[in-house]
């Protein structure tokens, strides 16, 4: 499955990594804050399952947690943990009710997305069967980065969205 | 036809930038469309839809009802009306109680469909559209030219002009950077918009939720950002249930873009907090519109199964040459012209439903199902009801409808044209009708029609007889065609029988919506044909054997010709599958050709999508020994469609070029086709280029 995940992201231009450990993909991202961040923006992190608020400060203490909407619309780099994935397109699958979910992957230039592998799912109705949206007032499918053909059709990335969306795949039973 | 209307044609025709964009445009389109639907089974996921949204047609009031109160008790309000001023006042009546100045959308057909930014405009407001192609239409202060590509017809450097003036500032044409700019411009107007408007792609009644689909994300900041949302629903989009939404969003990108997915997509109900945390204000509109009228339309309401994802256009031979500019509304295309003649009135759609040429390419993809020709032809005889025949029309048919005085003409034709006929060909016509002869030569009348000629061949006496039916080219222009049928039907031991009462098919009447004329010709040649015993009727006419097999069923549905139409229609072949069929049986074995060469297909309109037979021509042909070298679309229509190229030969023209180079450049040394139509479109076109590739009909190389 997650191969089939991994190939359908990297189709639609997603950067997919893997991880053994969850402290593996904190110290990734914490290299990747430090090589991409530009102008010390701040790095917002809308907290979810799989990390908590001290794993996260421990690791990199200056990640705002705490996320509303002037800061997320300064934020280069923006941080979710996703609830499913999608093998058969590549798609990421969350409960966004909470708004600071969807301020902090809409808003920032780059999208870090965590996932578990045993969460990757075979297609959209089988997640739906999970997450239905009787239950849900915000669910949101993300495949890729945000992209448009609108000017004498070229592909550009980055339109509204980030323009890059990095998933973390964390392996196993982490 | 109005003036204004032929010279919108004109003017998109000449548009380089539109015809050329949206040309490679749709020739890209086929290719990574099928590409999207590798692996998938099409046929069953649009009978999924199909099922679902008809379903859902049928009980529209009840699912307005039960998303209304679904929605409503999660938090949401919801409007429901079918009054399109209603729609105005309601958002403008939010937006003045909440102060709103700003306002964000993302694409909306609905509030197009009612002229929504120019009633909030007039109050005052700033309306941003922000799907960027709608963006660079409202700067432009245009109207899109395509569904979901709004600015396909310009180019980047005018877009750099535009959004150069926007910013105040020399911007290049370097796309990446102008999308920058528009991310940039719309990201100030998104964090200080008051109000969010969208529409939806899909309405969920079980739980009161709407799903939007998108790329770019702006729907996302649309929803999320201002306080207050307000999405406009079709009533059409409502579907039953949360599970009914998987094909629909598995379809929708596919046939739109080639996507498997879009970018983002988003279900979004009334319990959902806004950025400060509060409970955010929604407002659901569900707005008819003349909707629910369609859905007790016996025939229409299948066009309410539509999910926009405008395919029909992008596979539209026409539409690909004008672009949706001309269709002069919101709705574009081959279901524009449907929603149009709906949403607007019948009589708005009387000069855009002639461009259908009904080559039938977008019923073949259309992932909902719907018969996008046979409804236009709906409308079309729905506007004579209402308006009647032009004068000429009716002249016309009255005399197609008069078998004697009709044949009579065309025989008198063929001593009129002899100042204009050279070599079997009319390469000028005087004056005013010179504008159909200068880009393809047209066929001569023939001097003895084939009804008098097969009286002097000697054909074997057997006692397996054939009927044949011939229509009025092979009839009357091309009757060689009609004596190698009768060639290849001897040498399988058959006797062809060509009784004298028939007359015209009906097709050019049918297509022009006069259904009178259309059901007396079926029943004089039902009377005609099934006058011989015979236990088979042939003809090398595809559009004649989609009238005998299919159309005449259905003219003469519930009277007391329906029997006799069912009979002549199981009895009923097309050339190539009865050959293939003789061939199968042991009857008829052919040999192989003295002159094997290199050959090129073209595939008629109405073998390909209403007979369903495209390989049987193509192994009958390898088997005499002809190598088939394929060309590229082999089955988008030349352009002919009847009539049609009498009516627009400023459209049948660039048609009929774009074929023409696609069979020159397979450098075969001729063309076969099965239908005489074509023939008489492609020989004319290669005629008037001093082309020496051979044009054939099937029959002529067996």
């Amino acid at each position: 499955m997650i191969e089939q995940f991994k190939a359908k992201a990297q189709a639609v231009s997603a950067e997919v990594w893997e991880f053994d450990t969850k402290q593996q993909a904190l110290e990734f991202v914490k290299d990747f804050v430090k090589k991409e961040n530009v102008n010390n923006a701040p790095v917002v992190w809308a907290l979810g399952k799989i990390f908590t608020k001290d794993e996260i400060l421990s690791v990199m203490p200056s990640v705002v947690t705490d996320v509303n909407k002037d800061i997320a619309s300064t934020a280069h780099i923006g941080i979710t943990e996703m609830d499913y994935g999608i093998a058969e397109t590549g798609t990421l699958v969350q409960n966004s009710t909470d708004v600071a979910q969807r301020l902090a992957s809409s808003l920032p230039l780059i999208h870090i997305a965590i996932i578990k592998e045993n969460n990757i799912l075979k297609d959209m109705q089988t997640v739906l069967d999970i997450l239905n949206p009787k239950d849900i007032g915000y669910l949101a499918f993300i495949t890729g980065p945000s992209r448009t053909a609108d000017i004498e059709r070229v592909l550009t990335i980055g339109v509204h969205g980030p323009e890059r969306l990095i998933i973390l795949v964390l392996k196993g039973e982490v | 036809m109005t003036d204004r209307f032929k010279s919108s044609i004109i003017e998109a025709l000449s548009n380089q930038n539109l015809t050329g964009a949206l040309g490679r445009f749709s020739e890209a389109y086929r290719i990574s469309r099928q590409k999207a639907y590798e692996g998938i089974n099409f046929e069953e996921l649009r009978q999924t839809i199909a099922r679902i949204k008809g379903d859902a047609a049928s009980r529209q009031k009840e699912l307005v009802s039960e998303f209304k109160i679904k929605a409503e008790a999660r938090g949401a309000k919801v409007f429901v009306t079918n009054n399109p001023q209603a729609v105005k006042e309601y958002i403008l009546d939010v937006a003045t109680k909440n102060n709103v100045r700003s306002i964000v959308k993302s694409k909306s057909m609905a509030s197009e469909e009612i002229h929504l930014n120019e009633a909030l405009k007039s109050k005052g407001m700033d309306v941003q559209e922000t799907d960027l192609g709608e963006w660079i239409i409202q700067l432009a202060g245009q109207r899109p030219s395509h569904m979901v590509l709004p600015a396909i017809h310009m180019t980047k450097e005018e877009v750099a002009d535009l959004f150069s003036k926007e910013v105040n500032e020399r911007l290049t044409s370097d796309i990446p950077r102008l999308v920058k700019t528009a991310r940039k411009q719309l990201r100030e107007k998104f964090l200080n918009a008051d109000m969010g408007i969208s529409g939806a792609n899909i309405a969920i009644a079980e739980t009161g939720s709407i799903v939007l689909l998108t790329n770019e994300g702006n729907a996302r900041l649309v929803t999320t950002l201002p306080k207050i949302h307000i999405a406009i629903i079709g009533i059409e989009k409502l579907v039953p249930k949360v599970s009914d939404i998987v094909p629909i969003i598995k379809a929708l990108p596919r046939s739109a873009t080639g996507q498997l997915i879009t970018s983002y997509v988003s279900v979004i109900s009334g319990d959902t907090p806004n950025i400060d945390g509060d409970k955010k204000e929604i407002h659901f509109i569900l707005m008819d519109n003349r909707r629910s009228e369609m859905a007790q339309d016996g025939v229409f309401k299948q066009a309410l199964q539509c999910i926009r994802c405008a395919s029909c256009l992008n596979v539209c031979p026409v539409f690909r040459l004008v672009g949706g500019h001309v269709f002069g509304d919101v709705y574009t295309g081959g279901i524009g012209t449907i929603l149009t003649a709906w949403f607007g009135e019948l009589k708005r759609s009387k000069d855009i439903q002639s461009l259908c040429i009904q080559c039938g390419n977008c019923k073949e993809v259309c992932p909902a199902k719907i018969d996008i020709p046979e409804l236009i032809l709906e409308i079309r005889k729905r506007l004579i009801e209402q308006e009647g025949l032009s004068f000429t029309q009716k002249a016309i048919f009255k005399i197609v409808n008069n078998r004697k005085l009709f044949h009579r003409m065309l025989r008198m034709a063929s001593l009129a044209q002899k100042p204009f006929e050279k070599d079997g060909y009319i390469r000028h016509l005087p004056m005013f009708l010179s504008g159909l002869a200068d880009f393809r030569s047209l066929p001569a009348i023939s001097d003895t029609p084939f009804r008098d000629k097969i009286k002097s061949i000697s054909q074997p006496q057997s006692t397996k007889t054939v009927v044949f039916y011939g229509g009025c080219l092979i009839d009357f222009a091309y009757p060689h065609i009609g004596e190698s049928v009768v060639k290849v039907l001897n040498k399988a031991g058959y006797k062809v029988l060509f009784p004298e009462g028939q007359t015209c098919c009906g097709a050019p009447a049918r297509y022009s919506g006069d259904y009178d004329t259309a059901r007396q010709n079926a029943i004089d040649n039902i009377d005609a044909l099934l006058s011989e015993n015979s236990d088979y009727i042939i003809s090398a006419c595809p559009t004649c054997t989609a009238a005998l097999k299919k159309e005449f069923l259905e003219l003469l549905k519930g009277s007391m010709y329906e029997q006799k139409a069912l009979i002549l229609s199981h009895k009923s072949w097309d050339l190539s599958s009865f050959i293939t069929r003789l061939k199968s049986n042991g009857e008829l074995v052919l040999d192989k050709t003295n002159t094997p060469q290199t050959i090129t297909y073209h595939d008629s309109c109405h073998l390909k999508r209403t007979l369903n037979v495209f390989d049987e021509p193509r192994q009958l042909l390898r088997e005499k020994g002809y190598e088939i070298k394929e060309m590229f679309e082999s089955d988008m229509c030349c352009g002919m469609g009847g009539s049609y190229s009498i009516k627009f030969p400023e459209i049948s023209k660039p048609i009929l070029t774009k074929k023409l180079k696609n069979i020159t450049d397979t450098g075969a040394k001729a063309v076969v086709m099965d239908c005489p139509g074509c023939v008489m479109q492609i020989k004319g076109g290669l005629d008037k280029l001093n082309s020496d590739i051979k044009v054939y009909h099937t029959v002529e190389l067996l």
